[in-house]
């Protein structure tokens, strides 16, 4: 059951993990956007940029951009440096393939779950969110 | 491992099941950090070996100009062990992110597999064979198992275009020079995101290399992995059949109708949104001269080479100048003697890898010139330089005179 403070996603990577929510205004390319040593979204023209995607539960409509996000994510997850969860409107198998490799090289892998735009809506509102192994995505509102 | 990691590609896609395919292009040799290199030599180490005809993309060394690329001893030693652990594999030491440039041209309706943004829009686009977007390691995976999942653009129904791109408003002189193609991708991957587009309107004297140009910058800025270019390319023979069109199919509820035509939007390319994509590819504005000027992102071809040497004329650059290219490409211009025109002109040739992945550029920072809109667009993150976009024809003009030369005329209409 999902309660009335959760939404349901598709699990594309299942696992668990939870924190603050840092819904991003525009899609993201990991690859020379985001800084795996840092944790920051790195490129000057994203609006979101400076913000630490370290821990938190990422909501993004999309990743863009280059194929070699993957690696971003492998190295996020190695430096522990990786959100805590990502939740993305239309998932492509770039990022999870980073967090499948970390898995497989025996580091701590996260959730990446799709949603669709209105529950992504309103987990972008939320203050923090919980990502189950289902998908079930528990949410904190705002205060 | 390998197809472990192919396996659970195919779960989380929803893919129902795996294909064989013929030939991959692994953009894994890339040194991010430590991660990269721990897997290639776990896939290494437990007996991986390449299945299929495989091609590397650019490393983070130019492993041919030791000293090119300023890295410390640590990372020039993982720089060089992932390179050294994916060529043991099996796979052709290219290095480069135009592998179809170097001899490795899948034919139509091929299944490959496929990583380097650039490389999957010019396969599937230009050469007509299919790939989906394949990140780092799942790329290498395919290439070790020789299959990949049955997903997105590896089935006919995902092919065809959703949008229809509308070029006719352009002058046609502008459609016809390279500038164009960059300025074009930029736009299309923010106005079209991740959607299967038909281009009507350009003309069918299209180069490889503007398209090459156009699908970089598209992949960049969105994340096209798919154009057709009307009366064009191979699967693009007339609209109609960019639209998947058979009898008198009319689309999915909720596209539109037109005689002949069924597609779910269409967009016009505008003056004033092709000026939009042209001061997004700029970031150093006010700028009236520039510190380096690099080409050849997507590596530059031979025909790019010598109309480099063309424009040079023999006179040297002020400032630095690098050009990115495969060692293939560059071997090839050695023998014609554009090489050795561009090394009299001072350019810096760069094989292996390229300037906005591995630090090259001059230490001190400053603004840097580009005729691509790939480095355009990923060179401020990734080297801190503020960037100037400009026709080739401008590149060279500004290297030689020392101060900045754009011609913007051609961009009000």
């Amino acid at each position: 059951m999902v309660s009335p403070r959760g939404v349901r996603g598709r699990p594309v990577h299942a696992g668990e993990g939870g924190g603050r929510v840092l819904a991003l205004d525009a899609p993201l390319s990991f690859w020379g956007g985001v800084d795996p040593r840092q944790g920051t979204i790195s490129d000057p023209r994203h609006p979101n940029h400076g913000e630490d995607i370290s821990g938190r539960v990422l909501v993004l409509p999309s990743a863009i951009g280059s194929s070699s996000s993957s690696a971003i994510m492998l190295e996020l997850i190695r430096e522990e440096n990786a959100p805590a969860a990502v939740v993305m409107g239309k998932a492509d198998a770039i990022l999870a393939l980073g967090v499948v490799v970390a898995e497989e090289l025996g580091y701590r892998g996260i959730p990446i779950v799709e949603l669709n735009g209105g529950d992504l809506e309103t987990l972008s509102g939320a203050a923090e969110a919980h990502v189950s192994k289902d998908g079930v995505i528990e949410l904190t509102p705002k205060t | 491992m390998a197809m472990r990691v192919v396996v659970a590609a195919a779960d989380a896609l929803g893919a129902p099941r795996l294909i064989g395919v013929s030939s991959a292009h692994i953009d894994g040799c890339l040194y991010h950090g430590d991660g990269g290199v721990e897997f290639a030599e776990a896939l290494y180490k437990g007996g991986a070996r390449v299945s299929v005809p495989t091609t590397l993309n650019v490393g983070a060394l130019d492993l041919l100009h030791p000293g090119r690329v300023r890295s410390d001893a640590h990372a020039t030693d993982m720089a060089r062990r992932q390179m050294k652990a994916y060529v043991e594999m099996g796979a052709d030491a290219t290095f480069t992110c135009a592998p179809y440039q170097v001899g490795h041209e899948p034919g139509v309706g091929e299944q490959v597999a496929w990583g380097e943004s650039n490389a999957i829009a010019f396969v599937n686009s230009v050469l007509g064979a299919r790939t989906e977007r394949y990140g780092d390691f799942l790329d290498a995976c395919c290439a070790v198992t020789g299959r990949a999942p049955l997903y997105g653009l590896h089935l006919d129904e995902n092919r065809r275009a959703q949008v229809v791109v509308d070029v006719t408003r352009v002058p046609q002189d502008l459609t016809r020079r390279d500038v164009f193609f960059p300025v074009l991708g930029t736009w299309l991957g923010r106005e079209a995101g991740q959607a299967v587009v038909a281009i009507r309107g350009l003309s069918p004297t299209v180069t490889r290399d503007q398209l090459k140009a156009l699908g970089a910058a598209a992949a960049s800025t969105g994340a096209i992995a798919l154009f057709h270019v009307v009366g064009v390319t191979p699967e693009a023979p007339t609209l109609s059949a960019a639209l998947g069109l058979v009898g008198s199919d009319a689309g999915p509820p909720g596209w539109q109708t037109q005689p002949g035509a069924v597609f779910k939007d269409e967009i016009t390319v505008d003056a004033a949104g092709l000026r939009s994509a042209l001061d997004r590819l700029t970031t150093a504005h006010d700028a009236d001269r520039v510190d380096a000027v690099a080409i050849g992102s997507p590596h530059s071809s031979l025909d790019e080479l010598r109309e480099l040497a063309r424009l040079l004329r023999g006179r040297r650059v002020q400032v630095p100048f690098y050009v990115c290219t495969a060692r293939a490409t560059w071997a090839e211009s050695e023998e014609d003697g554009t090489a050795a025109a561009l090394r009299a002109s001072g350019i810096d040739v760069v094989v292996d890898t390229c300037v906005v992945v591995a630090p090259v550029l001059p230490e001190a920072g400053g603004v840097l010139m580009t005729n691509s809109g790939k480095f355009a667009h990923y060179a401020p993150a990734n080297t801190g330089y503020g960037v100037v976009y400009g026709s080739l024809e401008d590149c060279v003009a500004t290297a030689v005179d020392g101060r900045l030369v754009r011609d913007e005329a051609m961009w009000r209409w």
